[in-house]
């Protein structure tokens, strides 16, 4: 084998890589990523059950029940209709969770229509607003950010 | 006065960045033998530009230090009533302090390499320095004209508003920095490669030079990563030590790209081969710490990490990266036909191996970036995604695995070409510790794919990184081998760790009233008490739980729940309690209306030997300095010994060469 053809054949083989390693990302992406749902969109086309998800909304206000157990709670989430999305969570509530609130609940949704979360992000800190929680472009959105922006100069 | 001064010094930076550039052009101008007048200048202009933009950091440091609030940057991420030691480490823990400390580190870097290399050839020299004057002037515009950290208020404010308390630990000490460190060291690996390249000098010489730094951005970047994800560990109180968040992948993917480049540098000081693949990876490895920078500075991503959002920065900083990836990429497409091949080897050798695991890491490379990158890419079509752990873990995983095999055989192999006949041993043990491990560990349980892997691949990557140890004598094996093998076997103790992590990590999470028992794994968790404390700036729930392993006698751990008044937020703090075999992780939680307290506890067996792991690796990387700057010291002792003698020669009279006519 000549030298050039050498270089020709590695060039090659790295470039079959990367793309494999680009297609396999592409496909994998589709199937993998995470989409988020507000909760109209989740009540009018829901995603399949045990899809993994993200929702978005608001905690409604006087639906935080708290189950025997002391760890699970159930609550729901509302957006900028009327529907509302019952979500149950076993875990440590995040740090300012509270009823009126936002929240982005990661989980996927059960047969039963509850929406089993695994994760809760709500309010960091005054600089951190969930990414999906910016510009819902409504009086709830414009709450929401209040909520969620206290202190932001 | 001072923050006037530290002002000053970064102009006075900048405008020594220009000199630098023109300088060192003027010496690619230069005709052969000859010295351009205007190329003197690059290497003072480098050094002294080092000084200043340190002068400059320094004096936000002492601004911090002594909370002047006069100072927009310290009045609103500062507060006076914050321990001193998080006052100091607050100067980098905000977008205009962080970006000081990236460009003074770049400045230094820049001044260490023209103060301490004197084996290039000035038009190489000239032209790496021209490069990297490039690179620091951009980094001095941002600062200067978008994001100056020496701004002063109008009138001071009373009081400072305060330090995310999440960054109020001492995590924040050193992670940051080391990783500003390791990105920009990789700045001199870029404009080395680049130096190289427009002077067609990409030769072993070459190699030796940009080795060391190599080397070094990855120790660091290596150190950084392990104390990052050590911190999101304990601090974030989620129990879990790598979350694919796009800050976290921000600094894998340098360190993905610079761990290509530093085998790849050794086989072209060593066996001249790998010319353009090592100018290339030279160029994304930068590109990459760019990206990272750009990621986390310019507020396209909501994360932890990530401070407020302002767009014309964002643009700013995307300007710049278009501007030095795009010419470096330009450049190099023009100039790569030029570089002559290096020495060929068969598909069977150890720079086929490494070549092969140069790709892997190049993939994974690309899943991570495309994985990061995709939620930016949806956004533009008003699709909201997140991407996870279920994408990235299979996703690089299935490049990884042939990766770490190959990286256990290929230290055996020997240069340009070998036969597998030689290593029939070697494979036979390779394979049947991945294999045995694997079904050994399946035998007693149900573990998920991906852990069970790790186990077996751990285990046969330990055995394979001491193998080229075999039938030598240990103390005449150089010190870089020695580095060699201990960060590979740092790889394996880290994959250990992970997999054990995946596999064997027990949760338990309840509500527990006071004198309340629990039991997880061996250990009976008793909750003694919960009381309120107040430390200098906040306030907290702790527990006090008695934790007892076997019926030992019991060990307190004491997790809170924090509440920090300015600004306003809580965190939870996690205790740990390590042995040697693993940690338990207690976090508390709410109180339940009922009285009760949410208690979370984790027994996450050989976690511990993630961190570990990252630490051999890292200290493998040193020990491969050493190794190289002794043999490098010893050869130049040696030389000047050599030119001495002949001096000394030509002084006992021996008559003096007498130039032909």
């Amino acid at each position: 084998m000549k030298a050039k053809h050498q270089r020709l054949v590695l060039v090659i083989i790295a470039l079959l890589a990367i793309v494999g390693a680009g297609l396999l990302a592409a496909w994998s992406l589709r199937n993998q990523a995470n989409y988020f749902y507000l909760p109209e969109q989740m009540a009018k086309a829901p995603p399949e059950v045990g899809q993994a998800v993200r929702l978005g909304g608001m905690v409604q206000k006087g639906s935080l029940v708290t189950e025997a157990d002391g760890v699970t709670v159930n609550f729901k989430v509302t957006g900028n209709s009327a529907d509302a999305i019952p979500v149950r969570y076993s875990g440590i509530l995040p740090d300012l969770f509270v009823e009126g609130s936002g929240v982005v609940a990661e989980g996927s949704l059960g047969p039963d229509g509850v929406f089993k979360a695994t994760n809760l992000l709500a309010k960091h800190d005054e600089n951190y607003v969930p990414k999906e929680l910016e510009g819902m472009g409504t009086d709830a959105a414009a709450k929401m950010a209040a909520d969620t922006t206290v202190g932001l100069k | 006065m001072i923050p006037e001064i530290g002002l000053a010094a970064l102009w006075l930076a900048a405008a020594l960045a220009v000199l630098q550039m023109v300088s060192g052009a003027a010496s690619l101008r230069a005709a052969p033998g000859e010295v351009n007048p205007l190329a003197i200048y690059a290497r003072p202009a480098a050094i002294v530009q080092a000084f200043l933009a340190v002068l400059a950091f320094a004096t936000l440091l002492y601004s911090f230090a002594v909370t002047d609030l006069s100072l927009k940057l310290v009045a609103s991420n500062s507060h006076s009533m914050k321990p001193l030691i998080y006052k100091l480490t607050g100067t980098w823990g905000n977008h205009e302090g962080s970006m000081l400390l990236w460009v003074g580190v770049l400045a230094a870097s820049g001044g260490l390499l023209s103060a301490f290399e004197k084996r290039l050839p000035d038009r190489t020299m000239g032209a790496t320095l021209a490069v990297q004057g490039f690179v620091a002037l951009g980094f001095y515009a941002f600062l200067l004209l978008a994001s100056n950290p020496f701004e002063r208020l109008p009138v001071a404010a009373a009081e400072g508003s305060g330090l995310n308390p999440l960054l109020q630990d001492i995590g924040l000490a050193i992670h940051p920095p080391t990783l500003y460190a390791g990105y920009v060291g990789l700045s001199v690996a870029f404009s080395l490669a680049m130096g190289a390249l427009l002077t067609r000098e990409v030769n072993p010489a070459f190699a030796r030079v940009m080795r060391p730094w190599v080397l070094g951005a990855w120790v660091l970047l290596t150190l950084g990563i392990t104390a990052g994800s050590y911190w999101a560990y304990y601090e974030l109180g989620w129990g879990g030590w790598w979350f694919w968040d796009p800050v976290e992948n921000a600094s894998l993917m340098p360190w993905l790209a610079a761990t290509a480049l530093m085998h790849s540098v050794s086989v072209l000081a060593a066996r001249d081969a790998l010319r353009t693949w090592t100018i290339m990876l030279g160029v994304l490895a930068f590109s990459m710490s760019m990206l990272g920078t750009f990621l986390v500075r310019s507020g396209v991503l909501t994360s932890v990490h990530a401070f407020a959002v302002d767009p014309e920065r964002g643009a700013f900083i995307l300007g710049l990266l278009g501007i030095y990836i795009g010419g470096a990429f330009t450049i190099f497409a023009l100039r790569a036909g030029a570089v002559a091949e290096g020495k060929r080897f068969a598909a069977l050798s150890r720079e086929g191996a490494l070549v092969f695991n140069n790709v892997m890491l190049s993939a994974i490379l690309a899943i991570v970036l495309l994985g990061t990158l995709y939620p930016l890419l949806t956004e533009a079509f008003d699709v909201r995604v997140s991407v996870g752990p279920p994408y990235f873990n299979p996703a690089s995983a299935i490049f990884a695995i042939p990766m770490l095999l190959v990286m256990a055989v290929g230290p055996l192999l020997r240069w340009k070409s070998d036969k597998p006949a030689r290593l029939q041993f070697e494979l036979a043990l390779i394979a049947a510790l991945v294999i045995g491990v694997i079904a050994l560990v399946s035998f007693f349980g149900q573990y998920p794919l991906l852990p069970l892997l790790g186990l077996g691949l751990a285990a046969a990557l330990a055995v394979a990184a001491v193998l080229p140890l075999k039938g030598r004598k240990l103390t005449r094996v150089p010190v870089a081998t020695w580095g060699m093998v201990i960060a590979h076997f740092g790889i394996a103790v880290s994959l250990f760790g992970m997999a054990c992590e995946g596999a064997f990590s027990e949760e338990r999470l309840a509500a527990v009233a006071v004198g309340g028992t629990e039991q997880i794994d061996d250990f009976k968790v008793t909750l003694d008490s919960v009381m309120p404390i107040a430390g200098p700036n906040w306030t907290a729930m702790q527990a006090q739980l008695s934790v007892s392993d076997n019926g030992a006698a019991p060990v307190i751990l004491d997790p809170q729940a924090r509440t920090f008044w300015s600004p306003p937020q809580s965190t939870s703090e996690s205790a740990l309690l390590t042995k040697w075999d693993g940690q338990l992780y207690a976090v508390i939680g709410n109180q339940a209306e009922d009285g009760r307290w949410q208690i979370r506890l984790w027994w996450k067996p050989f976690v511990t030997f993630i961190w570990y792991g990252g630490i051999l690796v890292a200290l493998g990387g040193v020990l491969a300095i050493a190794g190289r700057v002794r043999v490098d010291v010893k050869r130049r002792v040696a030389s000047a010994k050599g030119a001495r003698r002949r001096a000394d020669v030509e002084a006992l009279g021996a008559p003096a060469p007498v130039p032909a006519e």
